[in-house]
């Protein structure tokens, strides 16, 4: 899928640091999302993927710089109305209240309810559609402590999806899938007609996004189509490892073979 | 009218019914018991002036003794319930509840400060070297959490757990030195009593008090409880699904302590109920506090005007410190409660 390459960006960052003092985490990051696109982000762990997704969802406030959202600073639109339009799948989010599968999948519903706008018919619909979209409608019943690792992820998916966000932000959201569901939610996520931010680890399932930004030590080193983008020379200096591109005969697609550590 | 408001409707209707009935079973039973007509008929002379030609000594006991009683008990539990509720959903602790936040042992503190010590030189009651000494207890745990490096999430969470253990401590052992130091025999006994947790005292001008609290912390509640629902999976997540968590946070801990801190002044210091009460809803209701919550401040006012029925009656001739009846049920009750999650899970 291929975003429309000259429309207007829908989540911008500018020189993004973080945090004030310490150690930096982020260092000047600056980029713009397309609207419609899948932009991956790769780095090696502890590079700032998770923390440059919690600024751009507005969970931390910046230390220098700005997140724009549709042009408006971040900074000053109330958290419901950014609610509405982004939502965050994070890395690990636990709870041990009793809760069932759909409870969890209904909170999505948070932001678009209130006092005067309770719960209705359009909310059920909005719940079982994300549910079926990620194939859990059949757990819904089920206590959150007795479902699987991948279940609970399929779950908080389910549960970004009900929010019906204009952006979606994943972090490592094929974390503890099984192939066919890694697979599935790939295909699932690059379908979805929204913009998607992904924080990935497997590289060839990074080739799939629309354009990838690599992260290093909280800097933004290189942004661009994954072809581009992954070359053995940057897998050496980023990741440390030997690599070189192979070409499947079956259908002429190129993966990544990794060679050995250097 | 919508189908869901005939629900709602029908559900406070209910609600409100089983309120009434519980006050009134609670104004007839005592020492001496006093027949629901009679009750009914008093309420009728004092409301409407009906004119029933009653006893005028158990017109006054049921209206300025039994009923002031019965509806204070009910304000109180139901408060402390919904407070219990407030800090269990954003400190994301089982255990919370509004005595952990040192509340009670600054109530304590203040009360012992104004009968004992003479502090305010008989100008203050004691009621508000309660409220006082509770108010002062709360900004101190909280400064402390704060200090502590709080801030948000997980970790916030615990460091105002521990903040308010630490604030208990030491409240707990001001009001003991205070006792040693200059306490005769009589008064610790007294405060011995109010410690406890002591209704007798219950007049209209504390159902003056304690009912617009009580109603003010439920409403401010259940116009939240989609926001305490979202904190589910913590603080951010919370953020992340539009709830603004500083705001919420702060408006809704303070509520719980305002709203202790005057229950507790009024009653003194009765013990569990903001932990017990919500964990037997949840089981009842589960944990959506669209239903929790009403259904813990129902349960809260029924139980407690139970409670306060069997301390009236349960030693003949005697009122037992109400605190004495809800920890003797309570444990046990909080005992079932915890084997029943260990199995269920
Ligand atoms: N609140 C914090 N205080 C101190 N250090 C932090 C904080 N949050 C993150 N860090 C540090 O910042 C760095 C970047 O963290 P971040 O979670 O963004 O990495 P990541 O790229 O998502 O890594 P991974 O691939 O392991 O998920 C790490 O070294 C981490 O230890
Ligand atoms: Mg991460």
């Amino acid at each position: 899928m291929n975003g429309p390459i000259d429309a207007p960006p829908s989540l911008e960052a500018e020189a993004l640091c973080w945090p004030a003092r310490r150690a930096p985490i982020l260092r000047g990051v600056s980029l713009a999302v397309r609207d419609g696109e899948m932009l991956g982000l790769v780095g090696p762990n502890g590079s700032g993927k998770s923390t440059l997704l919690r600024l751009l969802a507005g969970l931390l406030p910046p230390a220098r710089g700005e997140v724009r959202l549709l042009g408006r600073p971040l900074r000053r639109t109330p958290r419901r109305e950014v609610a509405r339009l982004v939502a965050l799948v994070e890395q690990q989010a636990e709870t041990l209240e009793r809760i069932t599968l759909r409870d969890a999948v209904e909170l999505g519903r948070t932001p678009w309810l209130s006092a005067l706008r309770p719960w209705g018919a359009e909310d059920d619909g909005i719940v079982a559609g994300a549910m079926a979209a990620v194939d859990v409608q059949h757990l819904a019943a089920r206590d959150w402590a007795s479902l699987s690792g991948g279940e609970r992820q399929r779950a908080h998916i389910a549960r970004a999806l009900a929010q019906r966000p204009r952006i979606l932000l994943l972090d490592e959201p094929t974390n503890h899938l099984d192939i066919h569901h890694q697979l599935a939610l790939l295909e699932l996520v690059a379908a979805l007609p929204v913009t998607k931010v992904i924080a990935l680890h497997d590289l060839n399932q990074a080739m799939r996004c629309d354009r990838l930004a690599v992260l290093q030590a909280g800097r933004l080193i290189r942004l661009g189509p994954p072809a581009e983008v992954l070359t053995p020379e940057l897998l050496r200096d980023v990741f440390g490892v030997r690599a070189a591109f192979v070409t499947d005969p079956e259908d002429g697609a190129r993966l990544l073979r990794f060679l050995s550590i250097s | 009218m919508t189908r869901l408001a005939a629900r709602w409707l029908g559900r406070a209707a209910l609600v409100a019914v089983l309120l009434v009935l519980a006050v009134l079973a609670g104004t007839s039973i005592g020492e001496t018991a006093i027949p629901l007509p009679v009750v009914a008929q008093t309420l009728a002379n004092k409301l409407y002036g009906a004119g029933y030609p009653l006893d005028r000594i158990d017109e006054g006991i049921v209206w300025n003794y039994r009923l002031t009683r019965a509806i204070v008990a009910a304000c109180c539990w139901a408060g402390l319930a919904v407070a219990g509720i407030i800090l269990q959903a954003l400190l994301r602790n089982a255990l919370a509840d509004p005595y952990l936040l040192g509340i009670s042992a600054g109530a304590s503190t203040g009360a012992v400060l104004v009968t004992v010590a003479g502090v305010g030189a008989g100008a203050v009651s004691l009621s508000l070297g309660a409220f006082a000494g509770a108010v002062t207890a709360f900004l101190l745990v909280a400064l402390l959490a704060r200090a502590a490096g709080g801030g948000q999430g997980a970790r916030g969470a615990g460091q105002i757990v521990l903040a308010g253990i630490a604030g208990s401590q030491l409240f707990n052992a001001l009001t003991a030195f205070i006792i040693t130091r200059s306490a005769s025999a009589e008064q610790a006994r007294g405060i011995m009593f109010w410690l406890l947790g002591n209704l007798s005292g219950a007049r209209w001008d504390n159902v003056a008090t304690a009912l617009p609290v009580a109603l003010g912390v439920t409403l401010v509640c259940l116009w939240h409880v989609r926001a305490l629902d979202a904190f589910t999976f913590g603080a951010d997540s919370a953020a992340s699904l539009g709830v603004p968590v500083r705001r919420v946070q702060v408006l809704l801990i303070l509520a719980a302590s305002l709203a202790t801190a005057v229950m507790v002044s009024i009653v003194g210091a009765i013990g569990f109920v903001g932990l017990v009460v919500p964990h037997a809803a949840r089981l009842m209701v589960g944990v959506r506090h669209t239903r929790l919550v009403p259904a813990a401040a129902l349960m809260g006012a029924m139980f407690l005007i139970a409670a306060d029925v069997l301390s009236r009656i349960l030693v003949p001739g005697q009122v037992l410190p109400i605190g004495v009846v809800t920890a003797l049920v309570g444990a046990p009750a909080f005992a079932l409660i915890l084997a029943h999650g260990r199995t269920a899970r």
